[in-house]
């Protein structure tokens, strides 16, 4: 079998002296989706903010496509082909949506033009400021801004907590056309199981920093009650 | 737009024909201001506060003098000279700023600054110690313009130089590298997890930024055949963030504006009273922090929009 694009192993990690993830092994082939999910504080958050490097490693292996992670420096880490979209989004306020997009840009597939295609949107509002966006436009462009990266895995932590559902909509499709049509790998951080299971491979649930179920997505969405017994009450 | 630009620089040409007394202020003026925008470079854009630019501006004013007086007299190549010597200097000393931390990456600028004064100082044999560095001569600009008393060429070449960096410095804030800074100084935290290569940016805005700083020294030495530990000292990398914060941060055209203020100022306050113009500068620096952010150039631009309003 071909090595996985991301094998996690035995990670522990954390904020400071707090531990929030305890042990979490799990691998991604090329061209897949995983769903996270996870009631609140589970440790979805931090399982992604330690792929990153943000929040603090303890111990356990991180191997994107054969190259350890674990000791790397966040910004290695994003050159090496990880697109993060933080929960807060981050996007550079002082700077307008196409200054944002290009100061990061790397070479391929994805540049302005292919951005712009995927969320027309961010073309007209290209020479507004980040800080002067709406909160779906932030969204749109903290996503657009990690396929300037050209990555090899997308991390999307929460992409449509507290956006209007017409919003939702639109960013559910965009990042389905990723997922689905581009073969796009990806982490989608979600509260709301329903939203995100279709549009996935697999799925994980986290529960206190353990990896509680995993499986195929589909499966888990034709089990209701395993999914209310883990997350609580799903709404559409 | 275009007009708007061509103003500060027509009338810097204009200065040539209407204080053709004044040309070696004029050509003071020109390199403190090339001093300001490398100090902006760095402070404005990449949020990286230095309390030793001066190193760089002495490193680079040795360098075109010692070339000089050895007998290599060519302008130019003693500012490329210059900016070499500078930016070397920057590369080797941005990993021990940059991973400092912020007030401790100050203390290690105040720090080589204070280090490369004492090392120039005690190198009296090729710096000339305390006494500066004597028989600078230089050669004609091209072949052609010899450098003269009255401080014609040396303000013409001065102004020259700074206007070919300053567009040059345009460019370059307002390129993805420009743009990655701002985006680094916006959220120093993020920046690096979001793809924003942190270290080699402002590693690359320093050692830009000591380059320029370089030039601005190698220019002073050139224009008058003297170098003297004044160019590495505090005072110089502290004037540098005055002119800086009195004519707006992170602006280019503030740059500029500040080391006019700011040395007309000093001449104009000074000759009055010799001491006592600081007292002035103080208040002037005081009143505009309390005007607002932006120096000089924020008030100007906020009375332009009032006046547009009109």
């Amino acid at each position: 079998m071909a090595e996985p694009l991301l094998s996690i192993d035995n990670l522990r990690a954390g904020w400071g002296e707090a531990m929030v993830l305890d042990g979490i092994s799990l691998t991604l082939a090329e061209g897949q989706a995983l769903a996270l999910l996870g009631r609140n504080g589970a440790g979805k958050t931090t399982l992604i903010a330690a792929l990153m490097g943000v929040a603090r490693h303890r111990a356990g292996v991180i191997r994107l496509g054969g190259t350890a992670l674990e000791r790397l420096p966040s910004e290695r880490r994003a050159a090496l082909g990880l697109g993060w979209v933080p929960q807060e989004r981050n996007v550079f306020r002082s700077l307008t949506v196409e200054e944002n997009l290009t100061a990061v840009a790397r070479p391929g597939r994805w540049d302005l033009a292919a951005v712009y295609a995927l969320f027309p949107r961010l073309r007209e509002r290209r020479a507004n400021l980040g800080g002067a966006l709406s909160g779906g436009e932030q969204q749109m462009l903290a996503l657009a801004r990690a396929l300037m990266l050209n990555p090899r895995l997308l991390l999307l932590d929460e992409p449509l907590e507290g956006l209007a559902p017409v919003i939702v909509e639109d960013l559910l499709a965009a990042i389905r056309r990723l997922v689905r049509d581009e073969g796009m790998a990806a982490i989608i951080v979600e509260q709301h199981a329903h939203q995100v299971l279709p549009i996935a491979d697999h799925a994980v649930i986290l529960d206190r920093g353990s990896i509680i179920h995993r499986g195929a997505a589909p499966a888990l969405l034709a089990q209701p009650d395993l999914l209310s017994r883990h997350l609580g009450l799903q709404h559409h | 737009m275009i007009l708007l630009h061509a103003i500060p620089w027509a009338g810097a040409l204009a200065g040539y024909w209407l204080f053709p007394e004044q040309l070696p202020l004029l050509s003071a003026i020109a390199i403190a201001a090339l001093f300001a925008v490398s100090l902006d470079l760095i402070v404005g854009y990449a949020g990286l506060v230095t309390l030793g630019q001066a190193a760089f501006f002495g490193a680079g004013a040795y360098t075109a003098g010692i070339l000089a007086q050895q007998g290599w007299g060519e302008p130019f190549s003693g500012l490329l000279a210059a900016a070499a010597v500078a930016a070397l200097l920057g590369l080797i000393s941005a990993p021990l700023v940059l991973r400092a931390g912020e007030l401790a990456g100050l203390m290690v600028t105040l720090g080589l600054g204070l280090m490369l004064y004492e090392a120039a100082n005690k190198a009296a044999a090729i710096t000339g110690g305390a006494d500066g560095l004597q028989g600078v001569e230089m050669w004609p600009i091209f072949g052609l313009y010899r450098f003269d008393l009255w401080g014609r060429t040396a303000y013409l070449y001065s102004l020259a130089v700074l206007f070919v960096l300053f567009m040059l410095a345009r460019l370059l804030v307002a390129s993805p590298f420009g743009w990655s800074l701002r985006a680094i100084r916006g959220n120093a935290r993020r920046a690096p997890a979001l793809g924003v290569p942190v270290k080699a940016r402002l590693t690359a805005a320093y050692v830009i930024a000591a380059a320029y700083a370089g030039v601005a020294g190698g220019l002073l030495a050139q224009t008058t055949s003297f170098a003297s530990l004044d160019a590495l000292s505090f005072q110089r990398s502290a004037d540098g963030l005055l002119m800086l914060v009195l004519g707006g941060l992170g602006s280019l055209y503030g740059a500029l504006l500040g080391a006019v203020a700011f040395t007309v100022a000093h001449h104009a306050l000074s000759e009055a009273s010799p001491v006592f113009w600081q007292f002035w500068l103080g208040i002037a620096l005081v009143a505009l922090a309390l005007a607002g952010q932006g120096g000089l150039l924020g008030l100007a631009r906020a009375a332009i929009a009032r006046l547009r309003r009109r």
